[in-house]
């Protein structure tokens, strides 16, 4: 008998407890919520567990329309492999960062932190699409809460900044749900692929692509991610990298897979994180840079299922849902160590950082297996997740993609896998000697580092979790050798072209350029022409109203002609004037 | 500092063995591939080496590009403040006094 409560409500609800309870049991808290909400979604059964009736909307469609008033049940809970796949991966990430997080003095972000991870497994769980949408909206405010807590400078305003972008992405994504229901009748979602069930000429596709698009930090609207995430805490990012970004792959991976417009898209994002990172110098942003970079090849692995042979398809969103699960992991371990890095030292840029591998051993050791992890190299968990995408597009010979995809695989190398631990650990000697962070923040990037390389090296229970059957052969010899061919020889472009990467206290114009100049300007210039026109049109006003007034005051005006008082005899005369044009009109 | 007094992993005469090693590690995965047999898609991908020479000319191709993408949209880091005119005196961009840069809610 399964347990009816989502999941992910326990995170949520323990989120709301967590202000108002003293700091032990917030410390259990913060461990036994994960664990709690792990084991409830390893009940979660398959099918639909919890139906909720909600608004029968069959009112909307004609009478003999004949529709299913449960079609449009909300469910709270549905389960199947991907769900909890992402699910697991979800509460895991809650557990470690808890653990990373026992000493932020910062109540306010970690309550917004496990709302925000509780909304997520909420969207993974949800077998209805307004379901989705309630969840997705949670997210966006439990994140931006998580940024508004990042007490930088800049919080408060990349906070503002990141929660437009994000409600442009709710509207988006609300008026393509509203297109859905009247096309489908039902508001059951993850039954098919959204662009074949509505077809390419409803607005209802493009719209619910662009919604869910936006969280993916596809093009064009990349630059909130990079922008907003590193003004985050030092415990914040690890909590923000997670969650948006791989909802958006679930999301993707359930209502569109096999549209080719997703492989375009994922490329360009691979190379837009890999150039973006290599020109940066704040070292949260390297990382943010490259979790778009990462998300692109799980949106490119989306993209490819659309073969004619399903068991290629199959090996795509195999990929792309495995490296969703392994970036996670990764990519909080690399935030962890850049986290480690920014408490103990208050710095952030790569030019006020180097040899810090002295003073904190372990904090670089983990920081570069989480390096290795997101640069595949094998026998870590990278190699075992991303590689399935590339086979998939070997094995259907798509060769732009493919070619493609090996060239990022050595520009992740570069960008992340050696450029963030070379920067900030070794380069040059900062003269820096903080000590490593304290005991529960090691102990979390020790869990995550471990994770790392024991799913590389044992990959079968991860397979194991995978939507569909897994016939991939990661570790064969040809496949290792190549793959250290590939990396290794990409470190050696990087020392090579060490000059033409020297760090510069720098940002990179993107096109949130747009939104944030080009927009202020365009307000200001709007404000300005206001007020030339507003003081015209007031003069005009004032002259022709001053006319208008001198002009009645003259006719009414107690000297003015109709002021005055008449005689009887007048208005006698007058009547007896119009009595006679009357008489004379009548006669004519 | 002197040399003495440097970490052993930042004197040059082990930066100098450490590329030894490197380049020796780099020519045996080249050869390895001698010994095994290869399943390429799509011909290219199985000339010898092919992972190799392909990896390192991404990746320069990647930074020449990245490198002259730099000098049409690289800008001071405080370039933000300035367009919104928020002064700064702190050049180093560190941000103002009072700041929170570990964000843990002490500023100190």
């Amino acid at each position: 008998m399964p347990i009816e409560i989502p999941p992910g409500l326990i995170l949520i609800v323990a989120g709301l407890l967590l202000p108002f309870v003293p700091y032990l049991l917030r410390a259990a808290l913060l461990l036994i919520a994960p664990l709690l909400t792990l084991w409830l979604i390893w009940q979660v059964p398959d099918g639909a567990v919890l139906r909720v009736d909600f608004l029968d909307l069959s009112w909307m469609f004609p009478k003999d329309a004949k529709v299913d008033p449960k079609a449009f049940d909300l469910i709270l809970v549905q389960g199947d492999k991907l769900s909890r796949l992402f699910a697991t991966v979800f509460a895991f990430m809650a557990f470690g960062g808890g653990l990373y997080s026992l000493t932020q003095k910062n109540v306010t972000e970690l309550a917004a932190a496990f709302c925000y991870a509780g909304s997520a497994i909420g969207v993974v769980f949800a077998g209805d699409i307004l379901t989705v949408f309630i969840f997705w909206e949670l997210m966006a405010l439990g994140s931006t809460l998580v940024i508004w807590c990042g007490g930088q400078a800049a919080s408060g305003a990349a906070g503002i900044r990141y929660v437009c972008i994000h409600l442009l992405g709710g509207v988006l994504l609300m008026a393509g749900i509203m297109d859905y229901i009247i096309a489908t009748q039902s508001l059951a979602f993850g039954v098919g692929a959204i662009h074949q069930i509505l077809g390419l000429d409803r607005p209802g596709t493009w719209l619910i692509l662009a919604g869910f698009l936006i969280n993916a930090g596809a093009p064009p609207l990349s630059a909130w991610l990079p922008d907003a995430y590193p003004e985050a805490s030092y415990t914040g990012m690890v909590f923000l990298s997670a969650f948006t970004t791989k909802t958006a792959v679930y999301v993707l991976i359930r209502g569109y897979p096999g549209f080719d417009i997703l492989i375009w898209l994922g490329v360009f994002m691979i190379f837009y994180g890999i150039v973006y990172a290599l020109l940066e110098n704040d070292m949260r942003r390297i990382l943010a840079y490259s979790i778009i970079n990462q998300v692109g090849f799980m949106v490119t692995g989306v993209g490819i299922a659309g073969s004619s042979n399903p068991e290629f398809n199959a090996l795509a969103l195999n990929g792309a849902a495995s490296h969703a699960f392994t970036h996670i992991i990764y990519k909080a371990l690399l935030l962890m160590s850049a986290g480690s890095v920014l408490l103990m030292t208050g710095k952030r840029k790569c030019t006020d950082l180097g040899g810090l591998f002295q003073s904190m051993p372990l904090t670089m050791i983990c920081g570069t297996i989480g390096a290795l992890a997101i640069s595949s190299f094998p026998f870590t968990s990278g190699f075992v997740s991303k590689s399935m995408i590339s086979a998939s597009a070997g094995e259907q010979h798509l060769a732009f993609v493919w070619f493609a995809l090996m060239a990022a695989s050595a520009g992740v190398f570069l960008h992340a896998g050696i450029k963030f631990p070379w920067f900030v650990f070794f380069q040059k000697d900062s003269g820096l000697r903080p000590p490593d962070p304290p005991w529960h923040m090691r102990m979390a990037m020790l869990l995550f580092a471990a994770a790392c390389i024991g799913i590389g090296v044992w990959p079968e229970p991860l397979y194991a979790l995978l939507p569909y059957e897994v016939k991939y052969v990661p570790y064969t010899a040809a496949h290792v050798v190549e793959m250290f061919q590939l990396l290794l020889f990409s470190g050696l472009a990087f020392f090579v072209l060490l000059k033409l990467m020297k760090r510069t206290l720098t940002l990179s114009l993107d096109l949130d350029w747009f939104y944030r100049v080009f927009g202020v300007w365009l307000s200001a210039a709007i404000v300005s022409a206001g007020r030339i026109v507003g003081r015209a049109i007031g003069a005009g006003i004032t002259r022709g109203g001053g006319r208008l007034i001198r002009g009645l005051f003259r006719h009414h005006g107690p000297e003015g002609i109709l002021a005055r008082t008449w005689h009887t005899s007048s208005m006698a005369g007058w009547i007896a004037v119009l009595l006679g044009v009357y008489l004379l009109t009548f006669f004519l | 500092m002197r040399e003495k007094e440097k970490h052993w992993l930042v004197r040059p005469e082990t930066i100098r063995w450490l590329w030894v090693v490197f380049i020796v590690v780099l020519a045996v995965t080249v050869a390895w591939e001698a010994l095994l047999h290869r399943h390429p898609h799509f011909g290219i991908d199985g000339i010898f080496g092919f992972n190799a020479w392909y990896g390192f000319l991404a990746c320069a191709a990647m930074v020449v590009f990245a490198k002259g993408l730099g000098y049409l949209i690289k800008r001071p880091d405080s370039y933000y403040d300035a367009q919104n005119g928020v002064t700064s005196d702190d050049p180093a961009g560190a941000g103002p006094a009072g700041d929170d840069p570990a964000g843990d809610g002490n500023a100190d």
